[in-house]
């Protein structure tokens, strides 16, 4: 037992290089397996909530674009849309890649006043930032779609009545279409935050390289894998992992959900649940 | 009585069944098919490189059919193992950590050394950013070395990030990197010295294989002895190419 | 392929770009995109009948059999399918072959696990290494749709459930007024009309299945990534074709490749969604349209 707690302190955060640097190299204990592979979701959970964070705001923006009557605002979210919901996310990842390393090595100098930092193109071949970008536009896409198609069905009397009580423009849409919208679209984006912390799997499998071996879980998984030539311990852990994760994700967005509905009565409530599943 | 003589039967059955299935059985000849000169997919589409034509020799050597397959790096061991085909003939080092799982044959190339190759000559081996190819002896070597290390997923991109400039340096065995040092007119170049690691090149079998070890091993020693081994390793990889 | 590819060092431009994009190996790529059409086609309805079974499952009054249904879609949905392929279908062979092990060489005495070794009697072998190459490839890719299958049932059997509990109770209830039984009710009321219901998410579905395709290659199936990635490579002078690191314009096709894929995909579905909701008003049916999809961590 205390064995473990010494490798959950040389492990437990060696995925974002702090702790013992060498990986274990033999008789690995199942401790090991469950600190290390652990320590690697840190990663998954960094991309993942950081890419629905940004992805968000981008989404209502982008889905508003493709509403609007003006083809010059339509056309391209449409596009932008289809090539990412329209190809797999991991040609996204080696064509990013592949167009990031192109790029000129160059820093920047930004003073921030207290500290003054270098911004540094490099950056983007590193997979902190170069495949943050890449699952930022990833899930844009989709959920755009998501609340564009909540947007178009939005029923006709929420907008006649807003419409009949003087509400306009911004107001209208930040009182009336966005909540409204944000309800209607709440169970199919449940399933798109849930797919997207699985995508994030993808990052250092096929995508971008590995530092000083700092990988995610998926990658400790298939290192523990390979050395001991066993693909049925590693993979099952994480497995497990995803299921924990994937249940909080849905207890979040449910406690959410909630929200956005608390003022429907009773009946109707339970009449928007069925509709998730249909939506899904 | 009667049950004990039907048994008896059933146990001669089987046996004599195991017997003519193994005259039967193709032997299945497990490769990655991505590592030249070793063992690469030519341009019909087939297993092509110094191990096809090693192995097929091997196999009439030992009169055994054989029938090849590739398989991808990162699963070759597990696939083995679970029986999806019977050796693994791909350019793999003999590691004491490889050779708990599995067993290998005697060796058909003498330890190979690894070396470094780079854009310029005065990079860091021990400090520097070292690209490798995930689950290779060289990573892990690498990642000893105290150099930070930078894994891919394939060999062919290890050398990409050292053109483009995201590694200092790649290590890899120097028989893949030599031909592809001699076609880059003068870009990369060889640096620091060579390091083995691990042992020589052997075929992996499963651990419970015995008999079919045995076989290869007969084989491979009796292309030592004529000297045809030492023939077909100058042939892939060059006159200066180490040979027992 | 061309006569004039006898001898490809003297060729240049066109002549040399013509005999490259047709060599044996190019050849397999083409057909490689004949393999994910043909995996696709296949798995569509095996999923389909996993996620029919499922939803059945989750719906029954028989509690073991309910959880059993619940589980399966929880588990495989909350699972990243990568990660199941890494290790699911080694399990299944195996299972496969421990199974015919069984039956067919009852007398066998040397145990199955030996270390590490996975170790059945010649017979058992599935399929038989005496077997050729193609029929190998053939188990090897029925493996591949079989998992698959199992991880868009789980997702099929969501979709489905939801349809089932979206078509109107009063239908239900009237059938049951003219006396049909729960079964009766199901078959004859339900099941033709959940389909309407359904149809938005198996749409999205099927547009995931495109997308998690190039994930094949870890199955062990030569499919298009699998080619690419050889194809694209940097090929040195021990090749007929040698050529620096081309990756990029492989992937660039693989690209195309699934947006035409996608968009043929989506424009057939609005046919088939305008056609089955043709004067009818269900809810369901617009506001699903095109509401989620998302690549299985693709």
């Amino acid at each position: 037992m205390s064995a473990c707690l010494d490798t959950i302190v040389a492990y437990g955060l060696r995925s974002i290089g702090i702790g013992e640097r060498l990986l274990p190299k033999r008789d690995f204990t199942l401790c090991e397996h469950f600190t290390l592979i652990g320590s690697g979701l840190l990663w998954n959970l960094y991309f993942g909530i950081l890419a629905i964070f940004f992805g968000f705001f981008l989404a209502n923006a982008i889905a508003m674009a493709k509403a609007n009557r003006r083809w010059w605002l339509r056309k391209p979210a449409e596009w932008f849309i289809f090539i990412f919901r329209g190809s797999p996310l991991f040609i996204q990842f080696f064509l990013f890649y592949e167009a990031f390393v192109l790029l000129p090595k160059m820093g920047w100098d930004i003073n921030l006043g207290f500290t003054e930092i270098t911004v540094e193109t490099r950056w983007l071949t590193r997979a902190w930032l170069g495949a943050l970008i890449v699952l930022i536009l990833n899930t844009t896409a989709y959920s755009a779609e998501i609340f564009y198609g909540a947007l178009k069905s939005i029923p006709k009397g929420d907008i006649e009545a807003a419409d009949a009580y003087g509400l306009t423009g911004w107001k209208r849409y930040r009182r009336i279409i966005w909540p409204t919208m944000l309800r209607l679209a709440w169970p199919a984006y449940t399933n798109e935050a849930i797919f997207l912390f699985h995508a994030t799997t993808l990052v250092f499998f096929s995508g971008f390289p590995a530092w000083r071996q700092k990988g995610d879980a998926l990658y400790y998984a298939s290192y523990f894998a390979d050395k001991t030539f066993n693909p049925f311990v590693a993979y099952p852990i994480l497995a497990g992992y995803f299921i924990l994760l994937t249940l909080t994700v849905i207890a979040v967005y449910g406690a959410i959900n909630r929200r956005l509905n608390r003022h429907l009565p009773q009946e109707a409530r339970r009449k928007l649940r069925i509709r998730p599943n249909v939506v899904r | 009585m009667k049950k004990l003589v039907l048994t008896a039967a059933a146990l001669a059955m089987s046996a004599g069944m195991a017997l003519a299935g193994s005259h039967a059985t193709t032997v299945r000849m497990g490769t990655e098919g991505a590592y030249p000169p070793y063992n690469f997919i030519n341009d019909a589409g087939e297993v092509d490189g110094f191990e096809r034509e090693l192995g097929d020799e091997l196999c009439k050597r030992a009169e055994l059919t054989c029938e090849w397959v590739t398989n991808d790096w990162d699963s070759i061991i597990p696939n083995l193992v679970s029986g999806n085909y019977d050796t693994i003939i791909a350019g793999m080092s003999i590691t004491p950590e490889r050779d708990e799982v599995i067993d290998f044959t005697q060796e058909y190339i003498p330890g190979s050394p690894s070396a470094y190759v780079a854009l310029s000559d005065d990079v860091d081996t021990t400090g520097g950013v070292i690209a490798a190819q995930t689950a290779t002896i060289q990573a892990g070597y690498v990642a000893d070395s105290g150099a930070t290390l930078v894994e891919f997923a394939t060999a062919d991109e290890t050398i990409a990030a050292v053109r483009n400039g995201e590694a200092d340096a790649v290590l890899a065995d120097k028989d893949f990197l030599a031909p592809i040092v001699a076609e880059s007119n003068g870009e990369l170049k060889f640096v620091g010295d060579d390091v083995v690691i691990g042992g020589g090149v052997g075929m992996g079998v499963r651990e419970s294989d015995t008999e079919l070890k045995e076989k290869f091993n007969a084989a491979i020693q009796s292309m030592k002895d004529d000297g045809s081994l030492n023939a077909l390793i100058r042939k892939w990889f060059g006159e200066d190419a180490q040979t027992f | 392929m061309f006569s004039w590819c006898t001898d490809p060092d003297t060729l240049e431009g066109l002549a040399w770009l013509s005999c490259y994009l047709t060599t044996g190996k190019h050849m397999a790529f083409y057909r490689s995109f004949g393999t994910v059409m043909v995996l696709l086609l296949v798995t569509a309805p095996v999923a389909l009948a996993f996620g029919f079974a499922g939803a059945m499952a989750a719906r029954s009054h028989f509690a073991p059999l309910r959880w059993l249904g619940k589980g399966y879609t929880a588990v495989v949905r909350g699972v990243p399918d990568i990660a199941f392929f890494l290790f699911f279908v080694i399990a299944l062979d195996q299972g496969i072959e421990y199974l015919r092990h069984r039956i067919k060489c009852p007398d066998w005495s040397e145990p199955i696990r030996q270390g590490n070794d996975f170790v059945v009697c010649p017979a058992a072998k599935m399929p038989l290494s005496s077997a050729p190459q193609w029929v190998h490839e053939t188990y090897g890719f029925a493996l591949a749709v079989i998992t698959f299958a199992i991880v868009f049932g789980a997702f099929a059997a969501n979709v489905l459930y939801g349809g089932m509990r979206a078509v109107p109770r009063a239908q239900m209830e009237t059938a049951e007024a003219y006396g049909m039984s729960r079964r009766q009710a199901f078959w004859r009321i339900m099941v033709p009309q959940m389909w309407v219901y359904a149809l938005p998410g198996l749409g999205n579905l099927w547009m995931i299945l495109i997308k998690a395709t190039p994930l094949l290659f870890l199955l062990g199936v030569e499919d298009i990534v699998y080619w690419a990635r050889e194809l694209g490579g940097s090929k040195t002078s021990a090749f007929t074709y040698p050529h620096p690191d081309w990756r990029l314009y492989y992937f660039l096709a693989l690209l195309v490749f699934y947006l035409l894929l996608t968009r043929v995909s989506e424009i057939v579905l609005d046919r088939l969604m305008a056609r089955l909701t043709h004067g009818q008003a269900t809810s369901g049916a617009k506001s699903g349209g095109r509401a989620a999809d998302k690549g299985l961590a693709i």
